[in-house]
């Protein structure tokens, strides 16, 4: 007799976060993508946060060796990738051990019993099996033979048990899927593209994600479903992007609107080489990758196909950063227009590849020798890399300077969902050459200025404008080599004066959440965005008197910003360093700015943020009662 | 993707995308003259870069290449200021990076005549990578090595090139350096180009320019250089008349190797190099005869690098050592992009898009 099998308890949720972790090599990492790809795609909003280990290949079931991936959706606008997690799905003992203080209190625990064996436990050094040592009674724990179910649904597919194995990530795709009521349609398109050339692979790999989902529908290893309705986000087109991925888009669509072939030259760094892997791909468009043999060639040969009038870029990261210096002071007195990429990561030295930091700011602004100032601007989120990179292009086009963008590990490798423009909203990128002269015609001079200071752009093979230029220093217009004295004065001024005249350029600031006056501005730069929003936004709503403003042109700043500094009481700077914004604030406009920092490598958690906000509005308010 | 094919980039010739200026009537009327800047020559008096610049000059109206399709790049030092001197476009860059800067330049523009002007401390001390990556990437560049075994703007250390034991500001003591071998490193970094002259000998320095200039791939000239100030006479054995007979080995294509006014020629015992007396026992035809495609008797001719009275004393050959064409990168760039531009140009907003959208109402 058919047993009746009672329809699942479905609850509803305004926003979840889910961590996978697992060994690098148990496929996390395409488990989030896949489960971030559908829920984009369902419509609900979404951040998220890859946390790779610093070894490719970290010995196996070690804590080393974790690799996890955080997804943060929602019903509402969601803007960092999640504190704690509610629900959290571990492979083997050393992803559990190296993630559970990042789980809430009464979350779930989904965990692979295949990973949980004595020799993981060994790996992990775990002295007994945290699924049965009543260590995780305050959580709900799931248990599933992951392995087993995987290598039962592909009995009789002639694949190696190996290969068997490498499914088993799907599995628990599958399970999610099925606990969140996903549509499964987009991994199984997904499935079907990546692995185009081993279809019993794909065929496998789609079979292990619905049997994990049948396998949810059929036993009650779950309860409740849950149900995470569509965020209510603009109108409009929307696909997820990486933020690496958005600056490689830019660069081309700078590239596209200026009518400039775009010249990529780098050389392999993490977290910056997706960049380059993805400009590498797009030779449709005319875009010339070279993978240099050195940081320093890297930005060379980019310094050179800027003098041949092509739109140049070099990415980097920070010990690539160091490297580049005395290239960038050399684009910078040519005046040649180029794009440096720094996605920032955690230093000094080698520091932390893998982990993101906020550190770089004093290099870019400094980071040369002589007076050497560049226009600096900041992305502050994955998509935000595509308009950052872009106006960069923007700024070193028309005003034929190096620009450098900030970026950073953080915001490079995470992903959000991206209202993307249409190529005519772009804005136009118009760049004239230096037109050809006749033998008549007065002599050329390079350095003649523009009404910003901006040089002309004399590309090789334009007749009539042979002319030289160099490091030395040069005489006013003509270029010509000169050691005089004030015209050495007079030269550092102008270039000075010109990098100050891009303010005459950009968007006044603005004030991004809440008033224009007030008690306290948080005052934010880079990826410290969706935290910082998502944390003035909640204090906001819980009756506080607190304002957010972020800076995406660091150097030089909006002409307004010290008249809204001047509007609020206090303002607090939190940063992932130890202290850069804040100095520069206090530098500029004469205020006790007070400094918030976290050098963890890890974002800002939202919580974090409200309590340090909390604190300085209570300690002002006491300050004030007390008078 | 389609595979890159180097037998198919070995064919393709570089399709300018930006429309070469055309050589016109005006080239004939060009002179030397016409490719002097308007600064001040301020090398030392005496100094050897002046014969160079010199000859350079003199050949350029003989390459039919417009003024302004030629740009000279350079780096650090004496030799580096050469670009100023010329009336074409320049580049004096930063030190050790020219290589590197011209590297990006012909990617970029590969119809443009791209020379590089670089010294021994610049090339082969803090430019080395870049130096050699060229020389294995073999982009269509002429590399003039200007090479006086010192650092001369800095005013006198020892550099990579020097000999050993040499006294200078640096090495009060001598030197501990063993001297690098430049023409030895470059056919090791699988250089398809390489050729040794004398900034005295003007006529052979012209005769290798334009060989270099016409060679397809990266072309590195090495010129002995004298530095009056800091150096001077270094290459005296094989400048002056009195020595450079017995010293000077003028390597030609196809030809036996002779020197001494013809009274010495070199034969070669399975690898190893013999000097003989040409008094009519031995027949010319006994000897080696050069072949610029020979990467094996090439890389033993650069090995010819003692100094005269030493034990394993060879003459020092002067002229083309190798050249041989084979596919130039800028070539292999352009063939990948315009391969991938037949499956269908870039569209932006296909790009921007993506493959997988959603949308809200
Ligand atoms: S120091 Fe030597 S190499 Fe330099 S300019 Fe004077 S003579 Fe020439």
């Amino acid at each position: 007799m058919n047993e009746v099998k009672p329809a699942p308890h479905l609850e509803s949720r305004d926003e979840v976060t889910i961590l996978f972790a697992g060994d690098s090599g148990d496929g996390m990492q395409l488990t989030g993508t896949q489960f971030t790809e559908t829920t984009a795609i369902f419509g609900n909003d979404i951040n998220t946060f890859p946390n790779y280990p610093a070894e490719i290949r970290a010995p196996a079931g070690t804590l080393a060796g974790v690799s996890g991936f955080q997804v943060h959706f929602g019903s509402k606008s969601i803007y960092t990738p999640g504190d704690q997690c509610d629900v959290l799905v571990v492979m083997n003992v050393a992803a559990l051990k190296a993630n559970l203080k990042n789980l809430k209190n009464g979350g779930m625990i989904i965990a692979s019993s295949d990973g949980f064996d004595a020799k993981n436990l060994d790996l992990a050094n775990a002295k007994t099996n945290p699924l049965d040592d009543g260590s995780l009674a305050q959580y709900q724990v799931h248990v599933v033979d992951v392995v087993r179910l995987t290598k039962l649904a592909l009995e009789g597919s002639g694949l190696s048990s190996k290969d068997m194995e490498r499914s088993k990530n799907m599995f628990v795709l599958g399970m999610l899927y099925w606990l969140y009521s996903r549509p499964m349609d987009a991994t199984i398109r997904g499935l079907q593209e990546k692995f185009k050339k081993k279809p019993d692979i794909a065929e496998a790999n789609i079979k292990v994600l619905k049997a994990g989902f049948n396998y949810c529908d059929s036993t009650e290893v779950f309860g409740t479903r849950y149900s995470v309705q569509p965020a209510k986000m603009p109108p409009g087109t929307y696909r997820h992007v990486m933020g690496n991925q958005a600056t490689a888009y830019a660069l081309i669509a700078a590239s596209q609107k200026s009518g400039l072939p775009l010249f990529l030259g780098s050389y392999p760094i993490t977290p910056a080489s997706d960049i380059l892997h993805e400009l590498a791909k797009h030779k449709n468009f005319g875009v010339r990758t070279f993978q240099a043999e050195d940081e320093i060639g890297a930005i060379c040969a980019a310094i050179g196909a800027a003098y041949g009038g092509h739109l140049a870029a070099t990415t980097t990261s920070g010990p690539g950063m160091d490297l580049k210096a005395e290239a960038m002071g050399l684009a910078l007195t040519l005046e040649l227009p180029l794009v440096i990429i720094d996605v920032q990561r955690g230093g000094p030295s080698t520091g932390l590849p893998t982990k993101t930091e906020q550190s770089d700011l004093m290099l870019a602004l400094y980071g040369r020798h002589g007076e050497a100032p560049l226009p600096v601007v900041a992305a502050y989120s994955p998509e935000d890399c595509f308009y950052a990179t872009y106006e960069a292009a923007r700024i070193a086009l028309q005003f034929m300077t190096p620009v450098i963008c900030l970026t950073d590990g953080y915001i490079a490798n995470g992903t959000e969902p991206w209202k993307f423009p249409t190529s005519a909203e772009l804005p136009e990128l118009t760049v004239k050459f230096a037109a050809p002269r006749d033998k008549d015609d007065a002599k050329f001079l390079p350095y003649k200025r523009d009404d910003l200071l901006s040089r002309p752009w004399a590309i090789p093979g334009t007749k009539g404008l042979e002319h030289r230029v160099g490091g030395i220093e040069k005489q006013h217009e003509t270029g010509n080599i000169s050691y005089d004295a004030e015209n050495h004065e007079f030269m550092t001024k102008l270039r000075a004066e010109k990098v100050a005249n891009v303010a005459k350029t950009i968007p006044l600031q603005s004030i991004d959440s809440g008033r224009e006056k007030g008690k306290l501005l948080v005052l934010g730069w880079g990826s410290t965005y969706g935290s910082i929003k998502t944390a003035v936004r909640e204090l906001i709503s819980e009756g506080y008197d607190i304002s957010h403003a972020h800076l995406r042109y660091i150097n030089p700043m909006p002409s307004n910003l010290g008249e809204i500094i001047y509007n609020f009481d206090q303002v607090v700077v939190p940063e992932l360093n130890n202290g850069q914004l804040v100095r520069l604030i206090r530098e500029k406009f004469l205020v006790p700015a007070i400094p918030y920092n976290k050098i963890q490598g890890m974002p800002f958690a939202v919580s974090e943020l409200k309590n340090k906000f909390t604190e300085i509005l209570n300690a002002k308010m006491s300050t004030k009662e007390a008078k | 993707m389609a595979a890159y094919s180097p037998m198919a980039a070995k064919k393709a010739v570089a399709q300018a995308e930006t429309p070469l200026a055309k050589a016109n009537g005006d080239l004939n009327v060009l002179s030397p003259k016409d490719f002097a800047s308007d600064q001040e020559v301020r090398w030392c008096p005496g100094c050897g870069d002046y014969s160079i610049l010199k000859q350079v000059q003199t050949v350029m109206p003989e390459l039919g290449i417009p003024r302004e399709n030629i740009v000279f790049v350079s780096g650090i030092g004496c030799s580096s200021r050469f670009p100023y001197y010329m009336d074409t476009f320049g580049i004096h860059s930063i030190h050790g990076r020219a290589t590197a800067i011209a590297s990006g330049l012909k990617m970029a523009r590969p119809e443009l005549s791209v020379w590089v002007v670089t010294g021994d401390g610049d090339s082969l001390s803090i430019g080395t990578n870049h130096f050699v990556q060229l020389l294995r990437r073999n982009l269509d560049v002429q590399v003039l090595l200007f090479n006086n075994e010192i650092y001369g703007l800095t005013k006198g250390q020892f550099s990579p090139t020097s000999r050993e034991g040499i006294v200078t500001k640096s090495s009060p003591y001598g030197t501990i350096d063993h001297p690098m071998n430049p023409l030895a490193l470059a056919l090791g970094a699988e250089g398809a180009f390489i050729a040794r002259t004398l900034d005295r000998d003007v006529k052979h320095l012209r005769d290798i320019l334009k060989r270099a200039h016409q060679f397809k791939g990266t072309s590195l000239v090495e010129i002995y250089q004298n530095c009056v100030i800091f150096n001077d006479g270094a290459f005296f054995p094989f400048t002056e008349k009195e020595t450079k007979s017995e010293n000077d080995l003028f390597l030609e294509h196809g030809k036996p190797l002779v020197f001494a006014n013809g009274k010495k020629g070199i034969k070669l015992y399975g690898l190893r190099p013999i000097v003989v007396d040409l008094d009519g026992q031995v027949s010319l035809d006994d000897l080696w005869i050069h072949d610029e495609r020979d990467r094996t008797k090439a890389s033993i001719l650069t090995r010819f690098f003692d100094m005269p009275g030493s034990e394993h004393y060879m003459p020092r050959p002067f002229g083309v050592f190798y050249a041989e064409e084979r596919f130039r990168y800028e070539d292999a760039m352009l063939d990948q992009l315009n391969a991938a531009k037949q499956k269908g140009a870039g569209d932006l907003d296909a790009l921007l898009r993506g493959k997988e959208t959603w949308t809200i109402a």
